[in-house]
């Protein structure tokens, strides 16, 4: 594809800054690329380990020892009503006491203590229950009912990360269009200093084509050498980014890290954005040509 | 208005041509030329040679008037057909408009290049027609590093490499010395023989009076039709009759 040009295009001061513009933008893009997937991979990992399952607990009104089996009745048929919701199970005072031991120790034998019950609800994963409507409508029906802080916290650090895949995602979009901008501004300089031998060319013969293949080769070269020089810095910053990750997650899950498709597909993006380059620089040439008389 | 005959290269009818908001330069021109014509442009400098010269080869659209080329009327062809029209006229601009960074090789070689020529023909062609205007030590420098005549030999190999049916050449021989003048002059002839109409703008009365060929006279804008003289020392079949007319057989060669 590169081949001999009869523009010196290469020569061009303006367009010297490209590759390193591009090598920056290129940089950006997959830092952001392996955010989103990074993301990604937690979420879906998340979203699976924990959602199978639901904690729903029940607290005693004031002054009473034990729930009102009201109150448990109803919260047991909210759970029941509820699309999604596959099993429902009440653990009764004494395995809540069981639970309750190790924090409690011997307290937990007098049994004059307020105890909470709880309820262990089985939930299809896919059906993307939303925790917090449900704890509303549990409230509501049943006072003193909720469904488990940590599982709600959960679920909002989940929808956190998923609105922060968007912001990466939008990062990468934005990085694509300032380098096509960049492109069409560098090939505009371009056509408008080398007016003279473009004009020569066409009186030469030469098809607008010809003088874009010219512009969309060196575009080609100039994105390839940018993404190259953006590869060898991110390829550095993801691996450290990795390993930091990977010790910090040690001991509370398993890895969320990138496995060799990932690396892939963020690899191909210097590719990307090189045909992007190219792809604007012809069209802008062909564009601008035809405006001409 | 006559009929568009086929074997008219080029046709001007009523033409004007103003640059802006100026004067007209050229005024009420009308000529034709048959193709497989020979024609020499004359007059005072200013008088509108070039300019004449850059809407036969459509760099310029007339501000009034008709031009067709090959039988085309030059102002309903669009953009898209230009280049394939532009390809059959050669040109050595008066200013020569070689491009800077390409060498003596590549600079001659576009005309095939543009046209998607192999590149293997286009080394076999560009080294012979070099050779044969005296380049063939130069075809890597680049044209800042060559004399003017040099440059001017250069501009017009780029000219005739790709074997045009319209030559225009705007003083091609302004540069260089007699003898070099005579062998480019030869040349064009040999082009000219081949079938190519040439048209050459010079300021050289002494060439002109010498190659006889038809003259086209523009005075201050206005055209001046030629005289249909056939040279003095020219007859029907060539160089042979002309005296001190330097003859190399190698241009048989690469024509
Ligand atoms: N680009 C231009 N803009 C404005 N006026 C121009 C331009 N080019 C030529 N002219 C004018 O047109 C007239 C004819 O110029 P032209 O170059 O055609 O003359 P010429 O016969 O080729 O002269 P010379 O023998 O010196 O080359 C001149 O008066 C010149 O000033
Ligand atoms: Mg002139």
């Amino acid at each position: 594809m590169i081949s001999r040009t009869d523009l010196p295009l290469d020569h061009d001061a303006h367009a010297r800054f490209l590759p390193w513009l591009i090598a920056f933008m290129v940089y950006l893009a997959m830092l952001a690329m392996a955010g989103i997937l990074v993301l990604n991979n937690t979420v879906t990992r998340w979203d699976r380990g924990i959602s199978g399952t639901l904690t729903v607990q029940a607290m005693p009104a004031d002054g009473s020892l034990d729930v009102d089996a009201k109150v448990l009745q109803d919260a047991l048929a909210v759970l029941a009503s509820t699309p999604g919701v596959l099993n429902v199970t009440l653990l009764d005072r004494d395995d809540t006491l069981a639970l309750v031991e190790p924090w409690l120790g011997d307290m937990a034998d007098e049994s004059d203590l307020p105890l909470p019950r709880l309820i262990d609800v089985v939930i299809d994963p896919d059906a993307g229950i939303d925790t917090e409507a449900l704890g509303r409508r549990l409230a509501i029906a049943a006072p003193g009912v909720s469904v488990d802080d940590h599982r709600v916290w959960l679920d909002r650090l989940v929808r956190l990360l998923q609105t922060l895949q968007w912001i990466a995602f939008s990062v990468v979009l934005v990085i694509f269009l300032v380098t096509i901008g960049t492109v069409i501004f560098t090939t505009r300089t371009g056509l408008a200093i080398h007016r003279e031998a473009i004009h020569v060319l066409h009186l030469i013969g030469a098809y607008d084509s010809y003088v874009a293949r010219q512009f969309a080769s060196r575009a080609l070269w100039l994105g390839l050498k940018g993404g190259a020089i953006g590869l060898a810095f991110a390829i550095p910053t993801l691996l450290a980014i990795g390993f930091f990750a990977e010790r910090m997650q040690m001991e509370t899950m398993e890895s969320s890290g990138l496995q060799l498709p990932h690396y892939i597909a963020i690899g191909v993006l210097p590719i990307i954005v090189a045909l992007i380059a190219m792809l604007t620089a012809r069209t802008t040439v062909l564009r601008t040509l035809a405006r001409m008389p | 208005m006559s009929n568009l005959s086929s074997d008219l290269v080029v046709r001007f009818e009523n033409v004007g041509l103003r640059y802006g908001l100026g004067p007209e330069v050229l005024q009420d021109i009308y000529f034709e030329l048959e193709a497989g014509s020979f024609h020499f442009l004359t007059g005072a400098s200013g008088a509108g040679k070039s300019s004449l010269m850059k809407l036969m080869y459509m760099a310029m659209r007339p501000t009034r008037g008709l031009i067709s080329l090959f039988g085309r009327d030059v102002a309903i062809t669009s953009r898209k057909d230009l280049p394939n029209l532009r390809r059959r006229v050669g040109v050595v601009f008066q200013e020569y408009r070689l491009l800077d960074h390409l060498s003596t090789f590549d600079n001659v070689a576009l005309p095939l290049r543009v046209a998607d020529t192999r590149e293997a023909e286009v080394r076999k062609h560009v080294e012979e027609l070099l050779t044969w205007v005296g380049l063939e030590n130069h075809m890597k420098a680049k044209p800042a590093t060559l004399s003017g005549g040099q440059q001017q030999r250069v501009a017009i190999a780029r000219a005739i490499i790709a074997r045009p049916r319209l030559l225009l050449a705007d003083e091609p021989t302004g540069n260089v010395d007699d003898r070099m003048a005579y062998r480019l002059m030869h040349l064009f002839e040999e082009l000219n023989r081949l079938g190519t109409t040439v048209v050459i703008a010079t300021h050289n009365q002494q060439l002109v009076e010498r190659l006889a060929h038809p003259v086209l006279h523009l005075d201050e804008g206005h055209l001046q039709l030629p005289t249909k003289t056939r040279g003095i020392y020219q007859d029907n079949d060539g160089e042979d009759s002309r005296p001190a007319m330097p003859y190399d057989p190698d241009v048989l060669n690469y024509l």
